[in-house]
């Protein structure tokens, strides 16, 4: 008996989005960043387009580096004390974008002004050529007050912004259409609110081929299966032609990993895992593979490692990475 | 749902006159309406508006291509009218439609195939409209097997199982949906089915409620295209709805606005 042909044929491709702007583009971005395009299902390269090669982005916070776990302190070493150096180390690192977190605006964790959070954002621009991804507090308040200025700070620069929600979307999305910003989705883990948010920003005037979804995921052994279903099933409705959930996606991995007490435990509070220095790259190298294999177009990573060890899986499926 | 938008039809007096004095402008805009109501293809019918069958439907079909490029369903019951026709249609197009009498699936599914269009294949041969569900399967049965024998892709090929007005044939609505049930496990994958709903509920009262309730109840037997009136807002919320509920779809607040912005 033949073996039946199992191949899918899909009718649809995931949006391509380019982040960064050149000097020619009215930017002073050295190198931009473009994802999407997948014709089918991650890594299942017979049935369809696999699209652009994912991007690494590293992530990089204004302040508070000195509370991340000690084998990232080890690498990052003193960069960590300005986002602008942290920023050149996470390049020299391989980062295709940096993701700079403004934490430090958060009410109760540093209350940085708006003022302080452009400079950030200036900072970082000057240090490194590679785009940009600006992410709030969360605090809706603050966010409002403090990313619309750090939009018109990176003016021209095409950065991705974020986030938007379900309950907070209007005024990131005028900032970001002032300014031409790509903008950045968040849902919880939901397939419908993943979909209600842009259709939300799509009744205000905001383009869909320039949102990326940030659908919240979990790392390995903290609900990653279920992560990869509700992924799994939202580019399944993009394959099929759901206009709204055809935008790429991004995964904030190196947080979810390193949330991950087989990742962030020193070798005094978990012996018997292995050491710390391996553990925690393996965990977030993990992660990523696995987020990979469910659609995920933006990777935001922590330790060089696991950037390395992500690169060496993705060569496999996109050949060596260009420039 | 796959909608084809039912309107532009010489049996409707808009149409008939627009035909006959030669006025594309009446029919550009009603093809822009269907297709902004929701419409993924729209069924052409000279009817009784002209005696020149072929040369009345090119105009129609040169109209609609002046403001859309969606498929046009070209509806005529003669041979010879649809093998001049087919061939002259620009862009995607579908055979409305052959009977299920063996020689005449050897004309029409050629003619499909030949011309890259999709075929809708009725249930029903010389003997008529079948009285019962075990006719409209084996007719079903007898168009899959002509489109394989002839190479056209099972999905585009719509088969049609017959709906008659409810007030003059009152099992029929119901031999339907048996019919529908047992014909979506004749194939995997299946062809499309499809129905001309409107035809369901002619000289009924209440006819739109009629058209909505067996949408919907026609659906969950397996029905997934439909020959209707696209500007009937609450019926194509109903296909919308109907959508979701057969997990088409994917859901969100907004789920008719963002079906109604596909």
């Amino acid at each position: 008996m033949a073996v039946p042909d199992v191949k899918e044929k899909w009718s649809a491709i995931v949006n391509t989005v380019t982040i960064g702007a050149t000097s020619e583009q009215g930017g002073t971005r050295s190198s931009t960043v473009t994802v999407g395009g997948a014709g089918g299902l991650g890594a299942l390269s017979f049935e369809g387009p696999l699209g652009n090669r994912p991007a690494i982005a590293v992530e990089v916070w204004d302040i508070g580096g000195d509370t991340l776990p000690l084998a990232l302190q080890e690498v990052y070493g003193d960069s960590l004390n300005s986002a602008a150096d942290w920023a050149k180390k996470a390049v020299e690192f391989g980062a295709e974008m940096i993701c700079l977190k403004l934490q430090g605006t958060h009410p109760d964790g540093g209350d940085r002004s708006a003022q302080q959070a452009c400079d950030d954002v200036k900072a970082v621009l000057e240090a490194v050529g590679v785009p940009l991804i600006v992410w709030g507090c969360g605090v809706n308040d603050k966010d409002n007050e403090v990313l619309p200025r750090c939009c018109h700070t990176a003016s021209g620069e095409n950065c991705i912004f974020g986030t938007i929600t379900e309950k907070n979307y209007r005024t990131l999305v005028a900032a970001c259409l002032a300014d031409k910003h790509k903008i950045l989705a968040e849902s919880p883990l939901d397939i419908n609110i993943a979909k209600q948010v842009n259709i939300l920003a799509s009744d205000v005037g905001f383009a869909l081929e320039n949102i990326v979804i940030f659908p919240t995921t979990a790392s390995l052994g903290y609900g990653l299966e279920y992560v990869y279903s509700i992924m799994e099933r939202s580019r399944l409705a993009a394959l099929t032609g759901d206009k709204l959930l055809q935008q790429p996606v991004l995964c904030n991995v190196g947080f979810e990993a390193w949330r991950a007490k087989e990742a962030r435990g020193s070798d005094e509070e978990v012996p018997g895992f292995g050491p710390a220095q391996k553990r925690g790259p393996l965990w977030e190298a993990t992660t990523a593979t696995n987020l990979f294999q469910s659609g995920a177009d933006i990777f935001v990573m922590r330790h060089p490692e696991a950037i390395r060890m992500l690169n060496e899986s993705l060569d496999e499926y996109y050949g060596p990475r260009q420039g | 749902m796959y909608v084809i938008g039912e309107l532009i039809n010489g049996m409707f007096s808009n149409v008939k006159k627009a035909i006959q004095e030669k006025d594309g402008q009446v029919i550009q805009d009603l093809a822009k309406a269907q297709a902004d109501a929701g419409a993924y293809a729209l069924d052409v019918n000279v009817g009784p508006a002209s005696r020149d069958a072929v040369g009345a439907m090119l105009w129609l079909v040169e109209n609609i291509r002046k403001v859309s490029d969606i498929p046009v369903a070209i509806d005529n019951a003669k041979w010879e009218v649809m093998q001049e026709i087919i061939p002259q249609v620009p862009g995607e197009k579908i055979i409305n439609s052959s009977k299920a009498d063996e020689d005449l699936l050897d004309k029409y599914v050629p003619l499909a195939v030949a011309n890259n269009a999709s075929l809708i294949g009725l249930t029903l041969d010389q003997a008529g409209v079948p009285n019962d569900v075990d006719k409209r399967v084996e007719l079903a049965a007898a168009i899959l097997t002509k489109c394989a024998e002839h190479g056209l892709d099972v999905g585009k090929l719509f088969i049609d199982p017959i709906i008659l007005p409810v007030n003059v044939a009152p099992q029929q609505a119901d031999n339907v949906l048996r019919s529908l049930e047992q014909m979506k496990m004749l194939s995997d994958p299946a062809p499309h089915f499809l129905l001309g709903l409107s035809n369901l509920s002619q000289n009924c009262a209440n006819r739109s409620l009629i058209n909505r309730v067996y949408l919907a109840m026609a659906r969950g037997s397996g029905l997934d295209a439909a020959i209707l009136d696209p500007l009937d807002s609450e019926l194509m919320d109903v296909a919308i709805t109907t959508d979701l509920l057969c997990g088409a779809t994917i859901y969100c607040d907004s789920f008719l606005e963002a079906a109604r912005s596909k």
